[in-house]
Formats: structure tokens, C-alpha cells, sequence
């Protein structure tokens, strides 16, 4: 397959490698009520050959980080500080039009929902083919072969019959995997998935993130995955950031975030999930509900919720701190382990 | 319990830390949030200048129509052919002519008081009929779908085939020009607008989520057209109006231009500039004046109706909150080498 | 449990519910939403309905809330036939079964206020609350049960958040004091968190008032948290029903056992690559439904029998109420070992779909 030819063309990737930087990152919003700060100092970092999940709950910041890191920020929103840093470049400090050069053969982008992310008046091969006319200044034939190429790659079937086909004639599954060769068609070194598999039937949603997994293992990409779904990460995801209200509060390998969780919140939502706890019982839910924007406190942003709090977690916001390799918690009080 | 700064301290794989070294962890700076959570219509008017001037303009009109001709006395209707045509601003003899005088000596300004009256006392209940008739025949046809709408939109369609003025000249020609007359057959000739409008939004709501709540419970329909259907679709309707108002004051000047609307000695806005027409090398301001203030209540209505649009929909009435966007240039850009 | 009394008719019997739509097009294509449903549901018990897009479970909820008209076959409440009655009776009947919406922000009309919305319901149904005290007083015990504050009444729902707006939602469903309550994903678009916090109002509710709740939902983990017995959907047919631990361990329809394996598990103890049966291809359209059994497009052991007859209703080695419809159904060893087939074929490159013709003599 000329996908093939085509990875082993690029420097000779291997797993692990730092792909993209995050440090830092601030996000202010003009609401209504001012501008407030949607997204506050998130750092990660996400490595070729693994997927990295942002974990959270809605309105936690997570799908504006990705669009931070994207370029995509709705025009009410807007980078103010930190940096993002992909293959070197801070991408936050280009233009966009320097920004357009990245878009397709470094970073690409899946979102939730394929219908409203597909242009309905173009038939899938023109959308497919894009990528290849803007980047590599293809000819519409030539980018209609890749076009079919990329179907195949993806698991469509019969691709030279359906790349004639208009989005609205596939199914959600199929379309899913039309976006996903639009993002991957350059092979970009990241692939930022924002809940990709959300709107998807649990059966379709196993292809999918199989899909995912094969695509990232041949061609070294790192994954960023972001999702509400704490049994996706348990599943898919090499190492999780888990947020809330807008800030990082733990970090680390999943197996051991979600086996030995230090901050009360992942541990909150690790005991809401219905795992086998006898019917009828109840389960342990966190009471309240995430701040709005407009009401974030000062100090630690989970302070109204967390059944630890003190004094000082409502003066002092716990900043990112490593609590043993590779970990990092952002809290006051953090449970110990056990292995430290 | 607090863990002494680090100087730069690792990440978890490697990158750098977030904090600066030598500081702890500091409170971020809570923006002060003053917004009322609810806004009324008032205050998002204010808001908007541009909405506001419409709003201004129209409540003059609309005063002036209502006080006006009371106001004016007979002056409009004082003939005095020593001081026929006077270009505007001639005070000497008086504010009356402040914007001239007529061939027949009239006061412009006068005339074009009265004239107001007419015009609006033509436009308005010729809105508000086809407004309440094509609504209500709309939401009903919409919610209950089936041949109902398809009657309704043929029938519909038929109307909205005729060309509107050609069918008000025939109709007039036919039964005198009445101002009742006048009215009705603008009112005829609008109906489809609004009934096309209320059956779409009436259909679409229908099949809503809350509508089919309703339906658990067994409402009948008439109960759910009032409850959920007539107060969602009123905000568009009424805007529709706001901007049908506009045509309609125009589709009255037209026909008063072509001899079949207000008759003389009635006057309106329409009347004036056709009667005007045959001066317009010499005395200019007898078209102008009428057609300037068709002119800006139009636009004025139309301000208004776009701005109604947004600030009727909760769902989009957040864009005209939102505080003015400040340019600041971006601190601390780095250039990477 | 509480002290609900032994009743001897089930308080909800479904029988052959059949439910076509006609889908306008070239020629008059069938869309057979439902095909001869069974079921049943007890006073005070939860029966989850598991399935995907397409199975139908929307449409079965609806005509069970007498929102649409079935073709063919009977519901039962309590004995009775409410299709057969007109008027008041039939208003009467309304307020047995209420509905709890999936979308919490649909399901509510924006321009009420909360304590609008739940009273609607006593606006068609005066005889219930007759005056004004009555009405506000039962307002009040609504939201303090579903554990909202007597000030919310006043509020639009744009000032609350999802699992609030769930909450008067579930408040306007018991105004009626319905016997059984039919949930259409109630949790599905709340945070974890708030979800927790739902499900354990659900269960409250159940434990005081002995209301029965057909809790539909694609998450399994909510299912068999919350469900005492099962039932799961395949493309307008249940196609195994039984209790919760039969279902969920020892499943007989491959289906079945597809979907306990797809769904991911949060289990961070177990083994690096889980083994998971990977379905091939997408689920067929349900106006073109495969002839036979409908799930033999995408099963591996279809053979050709499964083609050309409609598979039995077969029992279970552990009880004879655990039915799955299959030419084969699974066993407990039958169910390992293929799982362990599944994982070595899932390691081969990008799924190719199953290519069963499908003859499109199936009738509904």
C-alpha cells in the first residue's frame, strides 16, 4: 500500500517520543459575566505510539484545551498565556496562517459528532481529497485515488464505488471512520480525538477505537484522547490527565491513577462509576455539581466538593506537583500509596 | 501541611514544571462578575445604539400620528396661493413653512403631520389583521399536519401567485378606494407570509420533546397550541410583522401614487410624493420631504425587527450581552527561534 | 424491599406487539419498527431494555406511552386493554405509565418555569389536585422528593444544570402517581457524577413509592446496576430475556455476548489486551431487516438455517424463564472459547464486513 511507502519516507519514528508540549496553557472566555478563565495552566505532554487521555467531566476545559491546541478557539475565546509546544514549534505564537501548514501533515483533529463535522454538499472523496490538493498539490484525480486509498485504509468497504457517496448515505460508524481518514490522511505525528466515539452504539464504538489503535501502532502517532468515559481511558489510554473546572488535578499512567487515585476527585468519580455494587445499594456519588465559570473559587477549584477540605485549600490553590515518577497531583492533601 | 518550593521541578516524563521556581502556589485572581441574570428587553435595547435610535424614531412617528393633526389645527388645510411653492427654511413668514409650502400654499410641515396619521392608520391594522388571521391559520395547519397543511399552503400559495399590486389596482378599480378597502386587500395580500411562517415553526415544534411530554398526559392539541406553540412562535411572528409594517407602508404609497390609494383630500406620505412628481425641477421638496420619512421609517422598522429577531430568541439573545471586545495585544509573545 | 402486596396479573403484559411505519419513497417501503415483542414487568421491579440504534427501543417506548398506535399484538395493564378505550377512561389510563425524556434539555419547554412544568400534567387531569392548596402543596412534596428546593419552582430551566433538569423531569413524571414509569436514557447525557447521584434518587423512589421503571439505556454498567431483569433488542426483536445475572454471565444470544464484550470495562487489574469479540460490519438497515434471524449478518456462527427460518424461542439449562431466540445458542464453555477465537482474529488487519447477502424477503 502506498501508505506504507509513505511512513517509512518520513524520519524513522519510534514510540515514545516527546510529540507535543503543553505547558502552561491559559484560556480566557468574554462571557456575559466578563471574561473569565476557561482553561488555567494546563501542562501535559503526549508521546508518539501512545495515547494520552484528558479525562473530565463536561465543562471541566477539556475540548477547549484541544481547540487551543488545534487553533480552532470560537472567536470569544483566546490563548493568553503559555505555550504549545509540537515537533519544536510553540504553535500558540503563529499566526494563522503560519498555523495552516501544521493543520493536516502534524496535527490532526476527530470530533464527537461526523454528521455536523462533515460538509454535507461535498461528496466524501472532495472532502478526503482535500487534505491532498491543499498540502501536496495534488490534482483532483490524483487526490481522488488517495481519497479511495484512505477509505480502504480505514476499513470502508468498497471504496471506488463510495467515494462518490455524500456523508448523509453512511451510517454514524462509517462516517466516524471518514473523519478519521481526513485526520490521518497526511499522517500527522498527533491525532487529537475530542470524544470520538460518544455518539456511537457500543458495538461500533469497539471497531472504532480498534481502528484508532492499528492506525497509531503503523504509523508511531501520539494520540490525545479526550473523553468523559472512564472505562474508554481504562481501556484505550496509555496515560490520563484528569481535569476539573478548567485545571490539571492529576496526572499519570492510567494503571496507576485509577488503581491508587491521590486526588479526592478522581477518586470520587472512580467510586461513582456502577461497578459491581449490589442492586438496590447505593452508589457513592459526589454531591453538588461543577462550578460555573463564573463561580470558580479562589484556592482549590474542588473545594466546595471534596469531603477533605480545610482552611487552607480554600486560600491556596494546590499547584501541579509530582508525587513520584511519572505522577504529579494537584492538591493539598493527597492520598498516599501505598509504593511511593 | 505545605511541601517546600522546588526549583524547577520535573514533570512527570520530563517536561518543565508550571510554577515558577521559589513560589508556592498561588491564589489566581477571581474576575468580579457584576451581570444581572436577567436582562430585561429594556436594558438590551439600550445596549444596542443603533437599536435604540430605530426604537426613538419609530415612537416619534407613531406620537407624532396620534397628537399631531390635533396639533396642526387646519394649517394643513390653509390654502393661501400668495405663498404657494416656498422652498424650506423660509421663516420669515412663520415656522409653518419650515419645510415649505405646497402649490396650494399649504404648510409642507403640516401636511406631512396629518399625513402620518393616514399613513400609519393604513399600514398598522392592515398588519395586525393578516398577523392574527395568517398566525393563527398557520399554527393550526402545522400542528396538525396531514391535509390540513397541505390545504392551507396551496391555498397559500394561490394568494402569493397573484402579483399583490396588480390584484390591489384590479380590486380597487372595481370597489372604490376606501381606506377600508385599502386596508383589506393589503391585509389579503400578506396573510400567506405569516401563515407560511406559523405552519413551519408550528410543525417543527410538534414533534418537540416537551410536546410529546404533553402528549403523555393526554392534552388535547388546542391545549398544547396554546401552552408550547403560540408562545414560541410569537417572538417570530412579531418580528415578521416589525418588518411586514415596512412593506406595507410602502405597498400603500404605491398605490397612492398610482391614483388608487388615499384619495385627495385625505392625505398620506404616498399621496404626497406623487402629487409632488410634477414639480420636481422646481420644487423639489414636495416629493422629498414625504419620501424621506417613508424612507427612514422603513429603515427604522427594519433596525428594529433585525435586533427583535436576536433578543426574542433566548438561545441567541446571549450576542447582545456581551461586553465590547477590547483590543489588547498579547503579552509575553515569544519568538522561537 | 417494601410491602408491596402479591398481585396476580402482571401489572404490564406485552404480546406480539408488532409496529411498522411506512417510510414515504419509491414504492411504499416498510419500516417494521417493532416485530411481535413479548414482555412483561411486575409491580415494583425494573426490566432493563438494552440495544443499539435502530433496535427500536424508542418506538417501544412511545407505544407504550399510547404515543403511537401498535399494528398488531396487545399491551396489558393490569388486564387491561387501554387501546380499546375512548375518553375519560382512556384519560384515566394516561396516568398509569409516564415517561422520564433522555435529553434534559429537550424534554423541558424553556419558557416554562419548573413548577410550571411539573403542574402541567394536573392542567389536563383536574379531578387529581382540584384546588389551588392541593396542587401547590403536592408541588412541594415533588420537589423536595426528587430533591429539589422549594425555591426552584420559580426558576427557568436554563439556570439549571442537566442532572437538575433530569430531576424535574422525573418530578413531572410522578405527578400523575403512575404505577410504571418508562425511562428512555435518563442518565446517558449527565456527567458520571451527577448520574450517580440519579440513579440513587431512582432507587429511593422505587424503595418508597414501588413504582416499576422500564429503564432503557445502551450502558450496560447502569443496567445491571440498576435492573432486576432484562431484556436486549436487536433490530425490532427482543432476542434474550432473563434476570440480570443470567443475562449478563451466562448470556445464550451472541448478541449478547457481543455487547457484554464490546462495552469497555473499568478494570485496571485485568490483563493488558482484554479478549473482546469485535462485531464485523454495521447493523443493517431496518427497512431491509436480513431474512431468518436478523442478527446473522454479523454472527459467526450463522449457518444456513439461520437464513431461511426464524430462529426458536429457546430456554435456558438454568431456568425456563431465560429465553434467547437462536438456532444455537451459546453455552458457558461454548462462550470462552470463542472469545478466545475472537481475540486471535481481532489481531488481523482493518475489519473487512461480513458480505451475507441479504435477500430482502423478510416480512414483518
Amino acid at each position: 500500500m502506498n501508505a506504507v511507502t509513505e511512513i517509512s519516507s518520513r524520519e524513522s519514528m519510534v514510540d515514545d517520543d516527546i510529540v507535543l508540549t503543553v505547558n502552561g496553557l491559559d484560556v480566557d472566555i468574554r462571557t456575559p459575566q466578563g471574561t473569565l478563565r476557561a482553561v488555567n495552566n494546563v501542562s501535559f505532554e503526549a508521546r508518539s505510539g501512545r495515547t494520552l487521555a484528558l479525562l473530565g467531566e463536561s465543562g471541566c476545559g477539556k475540548s477547549m484545551t484541544a481547540k487551543a491546541v488545534a487553533g480552532l478557539l470560537d472567536p470569544v475565546a483566546e490563548v493568553v498565556g503559555g505555550s504549545v509546544e509540537l515537533g519544536g514549534t510553540d504553535l500558540a505564537t503563529l499566526t494563522p496562517k503560519q498555523r495552516l501548514k501544521y493543520a493536516g501533515p502534524e496535527l490532526g483533529i476527530v470530533f464527537q459528532d461526523a454528521l455536523t463535522a462533515l460538509n454535507p454538499v461535498y461528496t466524501v472523496g472532495t472532502q478526503l481529497g482535500e487534505a491532498f490538493r491543499i498540502h501536496d498539490n495534488l490534482s483532483a484525480k490524483a487526490a481522488k485515488l488517495k481519497a479511495i486509498e484512505l477509505m480502504r485504509r480505514v476499513g470502508i468497504p468498497e471504496p471506488e464505488a463510495r467515494v462518490n457517496s455524500f456523508p448523509h448515505q453512511f451510517s454514524g460508524g462509517m462516517r466516524q471512520r471518514i473523519l478519521i481518514a481526513m485526520a490521518v490522511a497526511l499522517n500527522p505525528r498527533l491525532l487529537i480525538a475530542d470524544e470520538p466515539t460518544t455518539a456511537l452504539d457500543v458495538t461500533v464504538q469497539a471497531q472504532i477505537m480498534k481502528l484508532l489503535r492499528d492506525l497509531r501502532t503503523e504509523s508511531h502517532m501520539a494520540v490525545v484522547l479526550i473523553t468523559h468515559d472512564l472505562a474508554l481511558v481504562a481501556e484505550e489510554a496509555d496515560t490520563v490527565a484528569v481535569m476539573y473546572a478548567g485545571n490539571v488535578i492529576e496526572t499519570g499512567p492510567v494503571r496507576e491513577v485509577f488503581g491508587s487515585p491521590r486526588h479526592p476527585y478522581t477518586r470520587g468519580l472512580l467510586d461513582s462509576v456502577p461497578a459491581d455494587v449490589g442492586r438496590g445499594a447505593d452508589l457513592m456519588s459526589i454531591p453538588g455539581s461543577p462550578p460555573e465559570l463564573h463561580d470558580i473559587p479562589q484556592g482549590c477549584v474542588y473545594q466546595s466538593r471534596c469531603p477533605i477540605v480545610q482552611d487552607i485549600c480554600r486560600a491556596v490553590r494546590p499547584a501541579l506537583e509530582p508525587t513520584g515518577q511519572p505522577r504529579a497531583v494537584a492538591c493539598h492533601f493527597p492520598e498516599e500509596s501505598d509504593d511511593e | 501541611m505545605s511541601r517546600p518550593p522546588r526549583k524547577a521541578p520535573q514533570l512527570p516524563s520530563g517536561g518543565r514544571a508550571v510554577s515558577p521556581p521559589g513560589t508556592e502556589a498561588i491564589a489566581l485572581p477571581v474576575p468580579v462578575i457584576k451581570g444581572t441574570k436577567k436582562t430585561s428587553l429594556f436594558r438590551l435595547l439600550l445596549k444596542d445604539r443603533f437599536a435604540t435610535a430605530a426604537a426613538v424614531v419609530l415612537l416619534i412617528v407613531g406620537l407624532t400620528a396620534l397628537f399631531g393633526p390635533s396639533l396642526m389645527g387646519d394649517l394643513s388645510t390653509k390654502q393661501d396661493l400668495g405663498a404657494s411653492n416656498r422652498p424650506p427654511f423660509s421663516i420669515a413668514e412663520g415656522w409653518a413653512f419650515i419645510l415649505g409650502s405646497d402649490p396650494l400654499g399649504r404648510s409642507m410641515l403640516a401636511r406631512l403631520v396629518v399625513a402620518t396619521q393616514t399613513t400609519l392608520s393604513v399600514a398598522l391594522p392592515a398588519v395586525a389583521i393578516s398577523l392574527l388571521i395568517g398566525s393563527v391559520w398557520g399554527v393550526w395547519a402545522g400542528y396538525h399536519r396531514g391535509w390540513r397543511e397541505t390545504v392551507s399552503m396551496r391555498v397559500a400559495d394561490v394568494i402569493m401567485s397573484f402579483p399583490s399590486l396588480l390584484l390591489a389596482v384590479v380590486i380597487l378599480y372595481v370597489f372604490s378606494p376606501s381606506a377600508a378597502n385599502i386596508v383589506l386587500i393589503l391585509a389579503l395580500t400578506r396573510i400567506p407570509i405569516y401563515l407560511r411562517t406559523a405552519r413551519a415553526e408550528s410543525a417543527e415544534l410538534q414533534s418537540r420533546t416537551f410536546v410529546d411530554a404533553a402528549r403523555t398526559f393526554g392534552t388535547r392539541p388546542n391545549a398544547i397550541i396554546r401552552r408550547h406553540v403560540i408562545p414560541v412562535v410569537t417572538p417570530t411572528l412579531l418580528t415578521l410583522a416589525t418588518l411586514e409594517f415596512g412593506y406595507v407602508m410602502l405597498a400603500e404609497s404605491s398605490l397612492s401614487f398610482l391614483g388608487i390609494g388615499i384619495q385627495p383630500p385625505d392625505v398620506s406620505w404616498g399621496l404626497m410624493v406623487a402629487q409632488g412628481r410634477q414639480y420636481l425641477q422646481t420644487a423639489w421638496w414636495l416629493s422629498f420631504f414625504p419620501g424621506l420619512a417613508i424612507m427612514i421609517t422603513t429603515v427604522a422598522a427594519n433596525i428594529l425587527a433585525a435586533w427583535l429577531r436576536i433578543a426574542t430568541d433566548p438561545a441567541q439573545r446571549w450576542r447582545l450581552t456581551l461586553p465590547r471586545k477590547r483590543f489588547v495585544a498579547r503579552t509575553a509573545v515569544k519568538e522561537v527561534p | 424491599m417494601n410491602d408491596t402486596k402479591p398481585h396476580s396479573t402482571p401489572l404490564l403484559e406485552v404480546r406480539e406487539l408488532t409496529k411498522n411505519f411506512h417510510v414515504p419513497g419509491s414504492g411504499s417501503r416498510i419500516l417494521c419498527a417493532l416485530d411481535k415483542i413479548d414482555l412483561e414487568v411486575s409491580h415494583g421491579e425494573t426490566l432493563g431494555l438494552v440495544g443499539e440504534s435502530g433496535c427500536g427501543k424508542s418506538t417501544l417506548a412511545r407505544t407504550l406511552l399510547m404515543l403511537e398506535k401498535p399494528d398488531e399484538g396487545t399491551i396489558r395493564f393490569e388486564g387491561t386493554d387501554p387501546f380499546g378505550l375512548k375518553g375519560k377512561q382512556l384519560l384515566a389510563w394516561r396516568r398509569r405509565v409516564q415517561m422520564v425524556f433522555q435529553d434534559p434539555f429537550a424534554s423541558l419547554n424553556a419558557r416554562m418555569t419548573a413548577g410550571e412544568i411539573i403542574s402541567e400534567p394536573w392542567m389536563t387531569h383536574k379531578d387529581l389536585y382540584p384546588t389551588k392548596e392541593s396542587r401547590q402543596i403536592r408541588l412541594q412534596e415533588l420537589l423536595q422528593i426528587v430533591g429539589m428546593r422549594a425555591s426552584d419552582a420559580g426558576k427557568s430551566p436554563q439556570e439549571f444544570s442537566g442532572g437538575q433538569r433530569q430531576r424535574i423531569g422525573i418530578a413531572r413524571a410522578l405527578a400523575l402517581n403512575p404505577d410504571v414509569i418508562v425511562l428512555d436514557e435518563p442518565v446517558s447525557a449527565l456527567d458520571l457524577s451527577v448520574q450517580a447521584q440519579v440513579l440513587n434518587l431512582l432507587n429511593d423512589l422505587q424503595q418508597r413509592l414501588g413504582v416499576a421503571y422500564i429503564f432503557i439505556s445502551h450502558d450496560l454498567s447502569v443496567v445491571h446496576h440498576v435492573a432486576d431483569r432484562v431484556a436486549v433488542m436487536y433490530l425490532g426483536r427482543i432476542v434474550e430475556t432473563g434476570t440480570t445475572e443470567e443475562v449478563f454471565n451466562r448470556p445464550r444470544h451472541p448478541y449478547t455476548a457481543a455487547l457484554m464484550s464490546a462495552s469497555p470495562q473499568l478494570d485496571v487489574t485485568a490483563n493488558e489486551t482484554r479478549q473482546r469479540i469485535v462485531l464485523e460490519g454495521e447493523i443493517p438497515s431496518p427497512l431491509d431487516p436480513p431474512s431468518g434471524c436478523r442478527f446473522r449478518t454479523r454472527c459467526w456462527k450463522a449457518q444456513d438455517i439461520c437464513a431461511s427460518d426464524s430462529p426458536p424461542r429457546v430456554g435456558s439449562p438454568d431456568s425456563a424463564l431465560h429465553v434467547a431466540e437462536c438456532h444455537f445458542p451459546l453455552t458457558p464453555e461454548a462462550t470462552s472459547e470463542l472469545l478466545a477465537e475472537a481475540s486471535a482474529r481481532s489481531t488481523t488487519t482493518a475489519a473487512q464486513p461480513h458480505t451475507i447477502t441479504t435477500d430482502s424477503g423478510a416480512t414483518c
